[in-house]
């Protein structure tokens, strides 16, 4: 492979050269066991900017982040802080340096008060705690950058956005200059995305220096200064200026050919009712998880179900593949009732269910991909290996897995190809064939190639007539697949849409329960 | 009913309740940083048989009660060593822990097989205080280490929930991740309150030999009072203050055998009624770790799981 490192300079600079650079890392290789994570690296930020660490999962953003903030240490290479080599040996060394990080997977103690979470670890601390004048201090720094907060409240209550928040004021507090968000929109709907990137702003305007990491194209373009674009571990190319910037030039430099993740739907009329869902309830424990949810799904038709996480979509998926008995309601697929009747019921019905949580729910991850697909085929006491293994070998081509034959452990492959072996299982059908399929965030944590293929196997699925709910937290990916989008917020549908009709803001304000109309 | 027999019976239970509360904290501040030692049973039966041998050759009751603090901590340190450092099973570790130390306290124990020490802790009588019918002798008529030990537990409490490092330590057993993103030593912070803990531990049972039971009969002398100490912990809720009433109960509990049998209450077996303290312990532990508990709120979220980086 040719070192394919260019410029493509777009307009003038944001901030203007004059600004000093703050932190610059050179020629920074690391190398993880069989991995060659970042290969001769060159990366800087200048004091009042946001630039932008581009790449795919596993090009090796994250892992320069970890070294630019201590985490891990380079095997060669050099970084200066403000023009003066220094070597960070761990994150508090990193934090010396004002270099703090704000983790995708929040490191905050869940049962703490904002402000504890905040001073934790901090070393100008006294002995004994004085809550008052540690919830002041706070919430001055907090004040100080626009991010209100209180203090005293208890971070595991806290809206994930809001603990986002707390991460930045931790660093804040904690004297940060330059701040690594490492995939901080993950996490948010697009409200929150919005007053992140406000926040953003605020601080570069105080001069602070932004790495912001990510893989989401659209976004990236709004917010960077510049972009540094990584692949397999290399820089792929430098792009300059804010909104200028081509995002099919960026996907080509991320992924090193074209990509197509636009918009998708159905090509022809759908069929008649798969899936019936009628005035379906969950209640636990006083809780109400589900409630009055009535939809269909047709032959053919994709149906997303939107919204944050933890507003029903797990116990939704879990009632209709016969994991969960609902309280009141009814759930037929292909005209049969299938409420109640748990899940081999469901999936002799033809019912096919892609979980969340490929890897502990989906598939064993210590079994092979045979043994994985035997799971749902053969109900004999002996297992007959030898009658499923050229369908598992047939099944490895047709989707492209990555594995060296049908005995690869599950756990060893990549999270990309163990999404397609669970996909291959559940489309080909079982004990009957698929005619619905169920799927819950089927692309998250896969690289923007394992997405596209994801995307186009859901797809196929859907032209082959089957009725499919998708259900995601990744808004894109159900505005740019789904027939017909509803939203689930607190358990009930708040709001309903036909996918060519939906627009980002409406459907982002119905996730985040500011908007109830046009209620299904 | 003769009336002495229970103020002694309660006073015996608050003498008690000192070795639950010590064996108990040790465990405590163990878990609050997320290790989970139930090596407690073994750790109190080794530190009572070397304070009893160090009491017994040097004549000297402290040099006793240091001497079995600080093998406490040495065997928590193997403890620590192996679960925090080389990441073995808690459990398995803990479990091995008790039945070397019931082994290694049985060995050294042979010499002094039936034997007693010579001198013994002398109670403290806070003046008039100790003067109140009832209260006085149950609760002003005790010695320095009971009174240092209710003290010393609230100012556990204190340390826990009003101090920098108290918050570091809740930190790491609720969360390790974040405190090593902190830049702390998650493994520093393990190693050193397993250590702490297991002096507290040590600290418990060579005062239970020293002060109460007073001679050497192998595992008779702790009598399962390690578990106990563990199941107090759920019982307070990881709380120290609440520790201090629940260590007192547990202590009435396995004192009432002895009062009955001296009162001449026959109508229970003495053997029935010898199994009061564990029944409570299972009924305790049943009633109080039902999902949803409001007990397990102060339960760390990782206790039991070894921390490792995650590495990409």
């Amino acid at each position: 492979m040719t070192n394919t490192s260019h410029e493509v300079v777009k307009g003038p600079h944001h901030s203007g050269d004059a600004a000093p650079i703050a932190l610059s890392a050179h020629s920074i290789t690391k190398r993880f066991p069989g991995v060659l994570a970042n290969d001769s690296v060159d990366f800087d930020v200048r004091a009042g900017e946001v630039h932008t660490l581009l790449g795919e999962n596993g090009a090796g953003k994250s892992t320069l982040a970890a070294m630019l903030c201590g985490l891990y240490q380079p095997d060669s290479g050099y970084m200066l802080r403000n023009g003066e080599p220094i070597s960070l040996s761990s994150p508090r060394a990193g934090l010396q340096h004002g270099i703090a990080m704000v983790h995708q997977h929040f490191r905050l103690v869940e049962r703490f008060t904002v402000a504890e979470n905040v001073v934790l670890g901090s070393r100008n601390l006294s002995f004994t705690l004085n809550r008052k004048s540690i919830d002041d201090k706070v919430a001055a720094v907090a004040e100080s950058y626009g991010l209100p907060i209180d203090p005293q409240a208890i971070v595991g209550d806290l809206s994930v956005g809001q603990r986002q928040r707390v991460e930045i004021v931790k660093a804040l507090y904690q004297g940060a200059e330059i701040l690594l968000l490492d995939e901080p929109t993950a996490v948010l709907v697009p409200a929150e995305v919005e007053k992140l990137f406000e926040n953003v702003h605020a601080m570069t305007a105080a001069g602070k220096s932004i790495v912001f990491i990510s893989h989401k194209l659209g976004e990236v373009v709004e917010i960077s200064d510049r972009v540094t674009v990584l692949r397999g571990g290399r820089v792929t190319g430098h792009v300059s200026g804010r909104g200028t910037t081509d995002t099919k030039e960026l996907a080509r430099l991320m992924v090193g050919r074209d990509i197509n993740l636009s918009t998708q739907r159905a090509s022809h009329p759908t069929g008649h009712e798969v899936l019936q869902i009628r005035e379906l309830s969950l209640e636990s424990e006083g809780v109400n998880l589900l409630s009055n949810i009535s939809f269909n799904v047709h032959e053919g038709e994709m149906v997303g179900i939107a919204g944050v996480a933890g507003n029903g979509q797990r116990e939704l998926a879990d009632t209709i593949a016969g994991l969960l008995s609902p309280t009141s309601g009814s759930i037929s697929i292909g005209g049969a009732m299938a409420t109640d009747r748990g899940p081999i019921a469901a999936r002799e019905l033809g019912l096919a269910y892609v979980p969340e949580d490929r890897l502990g729910m989906g598939l064993v991850p210590s079994m092979s991909i045979l043994d994985n697909l035997l799971l749902t085929r053969d109900r004999r006491i002996i297992v007959d290996r030898a009658s499923v293994r050229p369908e598992a070998t047939r099944l490895i081509e047709q989707f492209e897995i990555k594995a060296n034959d049908a005995d690869h452990i599950a756990r060893k492959l990549s999270g990309g190809n163990a999404q397609k072996v669970l996909l291959a299982r559940e489309l080909s059908g079982g004990r009957a064939a698929t005619k619905l399929l169920v799927v819950c965030s089927p692309t998250r944590g896969l690289d923007v190639g394992a997405i596209e293929t994801v995307r186009r196997l859901l797809d196929d699925a859907r032209s082959a007539g089957q009725a499919i709910l998708l259900i995601s937290e990744d808004l894109d990916e159900i505005m740019s697949l789904a027939d017909r989008i509803l939203v689930l917020y607190r358990g009930a549908i708040v709001h309903e849409t036909r996918g060519e009709a939906a627009q980002l803001a409406t459907v982002g304000a119905a996730m985040a329960g500011l908007n109830t109309e046009g209620a299904a | 009913m003769n009336e002495n027999i229970w103020i002694l019976t309660s006073a015996n239970a608050v003498t008690i309740a000192t070795t639950l509360i010590l064996a108990a904290l040790g465990a405590l501040f163990t878990e609050r940083s997320g290790v989970l030692n139930l090596g407690v049973e073994g750790i109190l039966l080794t530190s009572a048989i070397s304070s009893f041998l160090a009491a017994d050759s040097t004549g000297s009751i402290w040099i006793g009660l240091v001497v079995g603090t600080v093998v406490g901590s040495l065997l928590s340190s193997i403890h620590a060593t192996l679960t925090v450092i080389l990441r073995a099973n808690q459990i398995v570790s803990g479990l091995a822990l008790v039945i070397f130390g019931t082994g290694l306290a049985n060995f050294l124990g042979k010499p002094a097989e039936g034997r007693t020490v010579t001198t013994i802790i002398e109670p403290i009588r806070l003046g008039p205080l100790s003067d109140i019918p009832v209260i006085g002798p149950i609760l002003f008529t005790q010695d320095i280490i009971t009174f240092g030990t209710i003290a010393f537990a609230v100012a556990c409490a204190w340390f826990l929930f009003r101090t920098r490092p108290g918050l570091e330590l809740r930190a790491t057993g609720d969360d390790p991740a974040t405190v090593d993103a902190q830049g702390l030593s998650v493994s520093g912070i393990r190693i050193r309150y397993t250590m702490f803990g297991g002096a507290l531990i040590g600290l418990g049972g060579s005062w239970h030999m020293l002060a109460q039971s007073a001679a050497w009969h192998q595992a008779a002398t702790t009598n399962g009072i390690g578990w106990i100490a563990l199941a107090l912990v759920v019982f307070a809720g990881w709380h120290p203050v609440r520790l201090i009433f629940g260590a007192i109960l547990f202590g009435f509990c396995l004192r009432l055998p002895f009062t009955l049998q001296a009162e001449q209450i026959t109508f229970i077996p003495s053997a029935f009624m010898q199994m009061l303290p564990y029944l409570a312990t299972l009924i305790a532990l049943i009633a109080l770790s039902r999902p949803g508990s409001k007990n397990l709120r102060g339960a760390p979220k990782a206790l039991g799981n070894p921390f490792v980086r995650d590495e990409r």
